[in-house]
């Protein structure tokens, strides 16, 4: 009767087993050929290896991080058995059962968010595919990507509110899909335009959800005020919530799912629709919460440069893929490669070009074609500084210096080809 | 080979962990308080409140004067108590407080229903409420819940209100068995509610906006009490046509399928429930439960009156399937809802 609904039917994540045991009995690999390919489902509980050619070869190039600290392992295997076909089609080829234990097997031990070959369709429309993610305890992660992209399908997998179609979720070493319930109890989550009830203030909203954790009375008034303090809205806590700002309503939001006092946070979209000072107000207590409770937080996020200086890795999702993940400077190519600046000087550009060359290290100084105004300054190592001093040595006024490749938006534009899918690759 | 070992292990101590912090039991009553004092605060409960309140007990009110002036020729009559809800008052266009109850109840109902799920999806409460650690299921039961207690409570309020207006102003005492039958008839009207209420919640789960739930909701109340009696020749012209057979076999035909139509429809159901269970001198009721009842009606019979429990013999079969029609139509809002997708 009150169970959450759980149709094993199709639905490939394992059965009842713990996370990380091994199922006896469970064959490695199916040797039944191509015949497999084409044939029913006949594994029960484990994640078949179906439709790996259809993305091989985008897998194999993803940069060498991987899905991050974990990644690599996964990556390898991936790669070597996909076996990439170059003209990206699918072709028949033996299909390898893997057992849950197998695609764990590489799981760290601190991993608060696993997911492995998670698939989520919707009819013909395949919202996530196949997303490998490791989320170490204590990490800030960003997941970023255009609307559409799969976030929210994702997060909403990880919370155990949408079944998976394939794949393997753990979140705290529990399966979401089996026991929603503890994992609902362990992870807050912030809503992509969350609500309240307007006719409630904000402090009865937050003793409602109290008292849907199950949480005491005295404790869940203790809990409250001082996340109402925390988010500053102490004022405006007994007010009705349909006079928030929409700014206040996020900041409540945060409250919201930090009532249970949670170990995983999960915030999708939270800089959505607040103008830039509230943003940064957001962020700063993001900043602050994240470090003094020692939260696991994976935010999602469309808007680029907002949650750049929250996270310590980002993911790049398009299409359904997770196209790149990483530390943000990994991502940018790291200090051993070349290194881009943007420069523009108060007085003519060309101006630049006799100073700068003269800088050592400075390999290349050439016009920037969108912008005449200017200097693309090229170096083999990080040249910002000496540049800078070599412009105000020669008497120019420097109104414009910024390293490329470091912004989330270049990185996004490399990561996410126009077009969304990989043909434009 | 340390790490299957360790794994395993860590998921023992996870298991026993998730042992001892069961789900907080009965997470729908938490939500079924939070509804109910989200409706007795509400403007629409007092207004449906007051409309009930007021139309139904209009007629006693009116007949209250009429009764006392009658009260000599009532004298000895049978359950005068009962009189006070089923009798019209003159010039009242024939409603009672029973059918006036009768023909509100549905709105009522349809009221505390429509906008139970569609709402929280567009305040966008919905995504938080469900990743809070409680069942899903738990939301609809809370919310069904709720609704059939602030029904109970109006119809339960109006019943006194009519009963004390009684006892007062005319002096009628009710005896255990008028008693009785007024519970039953409250409990048959909480019945139907319910399902109408199931209507509702089941509208606010397929229709993203509450304002159209409303509208196909009070159309298809509305539909059905005012035309209700011209669908059934209707369906039974389409069921039967009449060029293709005889005029008795078209008669047979058109009565088959009115009685269908009456075995399953909530309203005639409710009907003849009410009539069985308000009215001791009523023996036989508009859906024959069985052909010994077609038969006997058609036989002379003593009147007489029956006991409590043969009115109720007499229209089991309606409660039993208005019962099963209100389930059905809250399983179906609960399935509907529980393979609903949580973004909207």
């Amino acid at each position: 009767m009150t169970d959450e609904p759980t149709t094993p039917a199709d639905a490939d994540p394992p059965s009842g087993a713990a996370p990380g045991v091994p199922e006896a009995g469970e064959p490695a690999s199916d040797p039944t050929g191509a015949d497999a390919a084409t044939g029913p489902d006949a594994a029960t509980g484990v994640t078949a290896v179906r439709g790996l050619a259809r993305r091989g070869s985008r897998q194999s190039r993803r940069p060498g991080a991987g899905t991050g600290g974990a990644g690599g392992a996964a990556t390898a295997t991936r790669a070597g058995s996909a076996a990439t076909d170059g003209a990206g089609r699918e072709a028949p080829r033996a299909r390898r059962r893997v057992t849950v234990a197998e695609v764990l097997a590489d799981v760290p031990e601190d991993a608060v968010i696993v997911t492995r070959r998670l698939t989520k369709q919707y009819g013909d429309f395949t919202a996530v595919e196949r997303l490998d993610l490791t989320i170490r305890r204590g990490e800030v992660f960003g997941l970023l990507g255009p609307n559409g992209a799969g976030k929210t399908t994702t997060v909403l997998m990880l919370l155990g509110l949408t079944e998976p179609t394939k794949g393997v979720v753990r979140v705290l070493g529990l399966d979401p899909v089996r026991e929603p319930l503890a994992v609902k109890r362990r992870v807050g989550y912030l809503p992509d335009n969350v609500g309240f009830y307007g006719g409630m203030t904000g402090r009865e909203n937050l003793r409602y959800t109290a008292r849907l954790n199950g949480i005491a009375r005295s404790d869940a008034e203790a809990i409250i005020d001082e996340l109402l303090a925390e988010v500053r809205l102490e004022d405006a806590a007994d007010k009705r919530a349909d006079t928030y700002s929409r700014g206040m309503r996020q900041r409540l939001g945060i409250a919201d799912a930090l009532v249970k006092q949670p170990s995983v946070l999960i915030l999708d979209e939270p800089t959505i629709a607040i103008d830039p000072s509230g943003v940064e107000e957001l962020l700063a207590l993001l900043r602050r919460l994240v470090q003094e409770r020692s939260l696991t937080v994976l935010l999602s996020s469309h808007i680029l440069g907002q949650v750049q200086s929250l996270c310590d890795r980002v993911g790049f999702f398009s299409a359904g893929h997770l196209v790149a993940a990483g530390p943000l400077d990994e991502l940018a190519g790291g200090s051993d490669r070349h290194v881009e600046l943007e420069v523009a000087i108060d007085g003519p550009p060309s101006d630049i070009d006799p100073v700068v060359r003269r800088v050592p290290g400075v390999t290349d100084v050439s016009p920037d074609p969108k912008e005449e105004r200017l200097r693309i300054v090229t170096g083999s190592s990080d040249v910002a500084a000496p540049v800078a001093a070599a412009l105000a040595a020669a008497g120019l006024t420097l109104i414009h210096l910024r390293r490329r490749g470091t912004d989330l938006l270049e990185l996004y534009r490399k990561y996410v080809p126009e077009g969304v899918d990989g043909r434009a690759r | 080979m340390a790490a299957p070992a360790d794994t395993s292990r860590r998921a023992d101590a996870t298991r026993k962990a998730r042992r001892a912090e069961r789900a907080p039991s009965g997470g729908w009553r938490t939500i079924a308080a939070k509804e109910l004092a989200d409706h007795l605060g509400s403007i629409r409960f007092f207004v449906l409140l007051l409309v009930i309140a007021g139309f139904a007990a209009l007629p006693m009110i009116f007949r209250s004067s009429e009764l006392s002036s009658d009260a000599p020729k009532l004298a000895g009559a049978p359950a005068l108590f009962l009189a006070l809800f089923v009798t019209a008052p003159q010039n009242f266009g024939g409603f009672t407080t029973v059918t006036f109850v009768a023909l509100l109840v549905p709105l009522v109902g349809i009221a505390f229903g429509f906008d139970g799920i569609n709402s929280e999806r567009s305040q966008g409460t919905l995504a938080r409420l469900v990743a809070q650690p409680i069942h899903r299921d738990d939301i609809v039961n809370g919310k069904f819940g709720a609704g059939i207690f602030v029904i109970g409570l109006m119809l339960t309020a109006l019943v006194i209100f009519i009963a004390a207006l009684g006892i007062v102003r005319l002096g009628i005492i009710p005896g255990p068995e008028e008693l009785a039958r007024v519970v039953l008839w409250l409990g048959a009207t909480i019945l139907y509610a319910s399902f109408w209420l199931a209507f509702g919640l089941f509208l606010s789960v397929v229709l993203r906006s509450p304002a159209t739930a409303a509208l196909v909701g009070f159309g298809s109340w509305l539909g059905l009490t005012l035309f209700g009696q011209f669908l059934l020749p209707l369906i039974a012209g389409v069921l039967f046509p009449a060029t293709t057979t005889t005029l008795g076999g078209y008669a047979y035909a058109s009565t088959q399928t009115a009685q269908i139509f009456l075995r399953i429809s909530p309203a005639f159901l409710y009907q003849d429930i009410v009539q069985a269970v308000v009215n001791p001198t009523v023996t036989t009721v508009l859906g024959y439960s069985n052909i010994n009842q077609a038969i006997a009606d058609q036989a002379d019979r003593i009147p007489g009156l029956l006991t409590v429990d043969q009115s109720v013999l007499l229209v089991l079969p309606q409660i039993v399937v208005l019962f099963a029609i209100t389930a059905a139509m809250f399983a179906l809002a609960y399935v509907l809802f529980l393979r609903q997708e949580v973004r909207a």
